[in-house]
């Protein structure tokens, strides 16, 4: 203890390895919590319960089968054969959407924006859980009368139009004018741009006035809702039988669509954040073995160092395996303090990482526990040796230095 | 004198016996002996003088002594413990209990207080810390240096450090005391001061054995070892009041 106080810039020096090892762990352990909750956030605010089904490869006429989305193999007649509650009692809601980008202009001011312009139904609001914060969503009856109205998200606002209020005025997509008539609610967590930055128009208005073209009945995906989490597999069941016979495929192997749950999204996403973890932890471990060597490597000093006192607290009775101890206190303190510190830092790194990038760090205490714990066992460690070596010592070779 | 090592009460047992004590260094190819059967023995209450030239084995005999070396060769007893069958362990309980140590360097820890230094033998003796104050502070009494207990060995003049260390010497009340030129790197009051200190200390009954190289030194003591190449020269009586061992003055 004394010694470690009385070499202050050789401790902390040491100590500085051990420090940015833990720091390398905490903030690892922080930043692989946070991808994983920014993703689940994400996934999550595709809407609870959902499915989406998605164009699938296609065995054409001749038998060619084509990779996915080579052909849009979803129409609106799909998204109508879902909503029945014979055959799927388990569906609550379904929307079918079509996405295109596009370009917007303020006619007003002449400010354009490429954002996602989003034909859908009015059910988008129910699968995909979003709010109007002003105005309205698109109705049944603007999807009837394909009502050349459009409800923007806030980003798109904010490019389009700035701080004057939207509602009521218009935005220009190939010259066709649609009177903005609502925005949506902000996604609090979404840094995804995709979230708040898009145009939602009646999917009628989308296929007849903006896009058309001669798949003006296909869809690029469909959501559907469950009615609860329970009945999530058996309305993931009913939609896959209910399009496998509307599409006529017998054989499931062969079918020409997909369907994602959040499930199968999130498991994707967690196998590209493990990797991650695995790669930053693997740093971790690395400079956490190079902090240790240095703590081997300063005790090393101070047993040569320290010989001479070594071998006057031999002269005055004390035993090898006091020595022993004594030098791995010495170590452990240290490795101790690193932790300490090092945890130190990786709150403030938790604290400051967020404030300079998107990035979520969340702290863990078992993981932060977790590191000291390292930092005394790395101190402990790499302190047998240098330890042993002084409590080997024979006082008399001691006593003869210097 | 405490548990491990227990003090015997056996007046005819002497306080160390070496027979035929042969100690060898290796360097390398080169074998040096730096002692060739030397038996001795030394009874308790003895002042012994250790003299010889540099070279002549002297401090390697003051080592064996003090059981901070092991002989190659011979049989060497402390208190009737045969040093050669005890382990490293044995050998610092020993040390720590049964012998106090006062080096030329002095050789006192920078960091730690005079009252830390002078305690530091009962730490290793296991002594709980309440009564290892009021024993150090009596220590230091008896060297009359309370007044600086607090100061580090820096702030204290040579003779004040080495009376420190004579404080840490006989704190653990050991049967002897081995001092290794104790007054070789002290101007002459001060050497007057603790030569008179460790003299009282025989006085109480301690073992006293002094390794010098100086003449006035070594006439002061009982008796005179002197080392000559590695053996012992000569056992002469010299000074006033000689006895030859087990002796008062």
């Amino acid at each position: 203890m004394d010694a470690v106080r009385s070499h202050r810039l050789r401790s902390s020096l040491t100590m500085l390895g051990i420090l940015v090892g833990i720091t390398a762990v905490v903030l690892t352990v922080g930043i692989g919590q946070g991808s994983s909750a920014t993703v689940r956030d994400q996934i999550n605010e595709l809407g609870t319960n959902l499915l989406v089904v998605s164009p699938g490869s296609s065995t054409s006429s001749a038998g060619v089968r084509g990779g996915f989305g080579t052909v849009s193999t979803l129409t609106q007649a799909d998204a109508a054969a879902l909503t029945s509650r014979v055959t799927a009692p388990d569906v609550a809601a379904v929307s079918p959407v079509s996405t295109t980008s596009a370009e917007l202009v303020n006619p007003t001011t002449g400010a354009n924006w490429t954002t996602t312009l989003t034909g859908t139904t009015p059910n988008w609001q129910t699968t995909r859980s979003r709010d109007a914060q002003q105005g309205r969503f698109i109705t049944a009856k603007d999807e009837r009368n394909a009502a050349p109205v459009v409800v923007l998200g806030p980003e798109t606002v904010t490019q389009l139009f700035g701080s004057t209020d939207p509602i009521g005025n218009y935005v220009t997509y190939n010259g066709v004018k649609l009177q903005v008539v609502g925005v949506l609610q902000s996604l609090s967590s979404a840094e995804q741009a995709a979230s708040n930055d898009l145009a939602v128009v009646p999917l009628s208005t989308y296929g007849q006035r903006l896009v058309g073209g001669t798949s003006r009945n296909s869809v690029s995906s469909i959501y559907v809702k469950a009615t609860s989490s329970d009945t999530l597999s058996t309305a993931y069941q009913e939609t896959n039988a209910l399009l496998l016979n509307t599409h006529h495929i017998t054989s499931a192997s062969n079918a020409d669509f997909s369907i994602a749950t959040q499930q199968s999204i999130l498991a994707a996403s967690n196998t590209v954040d493990n990797t991650l973890t695995v790669m930053l932890a693997g740093i971790a471990v690395i400079s956490l073995l190079v902090g240790g060597i240095g703590v081997m490597n300063i005790m090393l000093v101070s047993v040569s160092e320290r010989i001479r006192e070594i071998g006057v607290r031999k002269a005055i009775g004390a035993a090898p395996s006091v020595i022993r101890r004594q030098f791995l206190v010495e170590a452990s303190i240290l490795g101790l303090a690193g932790g300490l510190l090092g945890v130190v830092l990786g709150i403030l790194g938790a604290i400051l990482i967020p404030q300079f990038g998107s990035q979520r760090v969340i702290l863990s205490v078992p993981a932060s526990i977790g590191a000291i714990v390292i930092g005394v066992g790395i101190g402990v460690v790499f302190g047998v040796y240098p330890a042993s070596r002084a409590a080997r010592l024979a006082p008399i070779d001691a006593l003869r230095s210097e | 004198m405490g548990d491990g090592v227990p003090p015997t009460d056996d007046v005819t047992t002497p306080v160390v016996e070496l027979i035929d004590i042969g100690k060898v260094y290796r360097n390398g190819e080169l074998e040096v002996a730096a002692l060739r059967s030397v038996s001795l023995r030394i009874d308790e209450n003895e002042y012994v003088a250790i003299v010889g030239p540099s070279g002549s084995g002297k401090s390697t005999l003051m080592h064996i002594l003090g059981c901070l070396d092991v002989p190659t060769s011979g049989t060497f007893r402390i208190i009737g413990h045969d040093a050669q069958s005890l382990d490293e362990g044995m050998l610092a309980r020993i040390r720590n209990l049964l012998i106090g140590f006062v080096f030329q360097q002095f050789n006192l820890l920078a960091h730690m207080t005079a009252l830390q230094n002078v305690a530091l033998p009962l730490v290793y003796g296991g002594i709980d810390p309440e009564e290892r104050r009021a024993r150090a502070l009596g220590a230091l009494e008896r060297v009359s240096l309370v007044d600086r207990a607090q100061h580090r060995p820096g702030e204290l003049s040579g003779g004040q450090q080495q009376r420190v260390a004579v404080a840490r010497a006989l704190v653990t009340e050991p049967a002897v005391i081995l001092a290794d030129e104790p007054t070789g790197n002290l101007d002459s009051v001060a050497a007057a001061e603790v030569l008179a200190l460790l003299e009282e200390l025989n006085a109480d009954g301690r073992t006293l054995v002094v390794i010098t190289h100086e003449r006035d030194v070594a006439t002061r003591a009982h008796r005179v070892i002197e080392m000559r190449d590695g053996r012992v020269a000569d056992s002469e009586d010299e000074g006033m009041g000689v006895v030859k061992s087990g002796g008062r003055r």
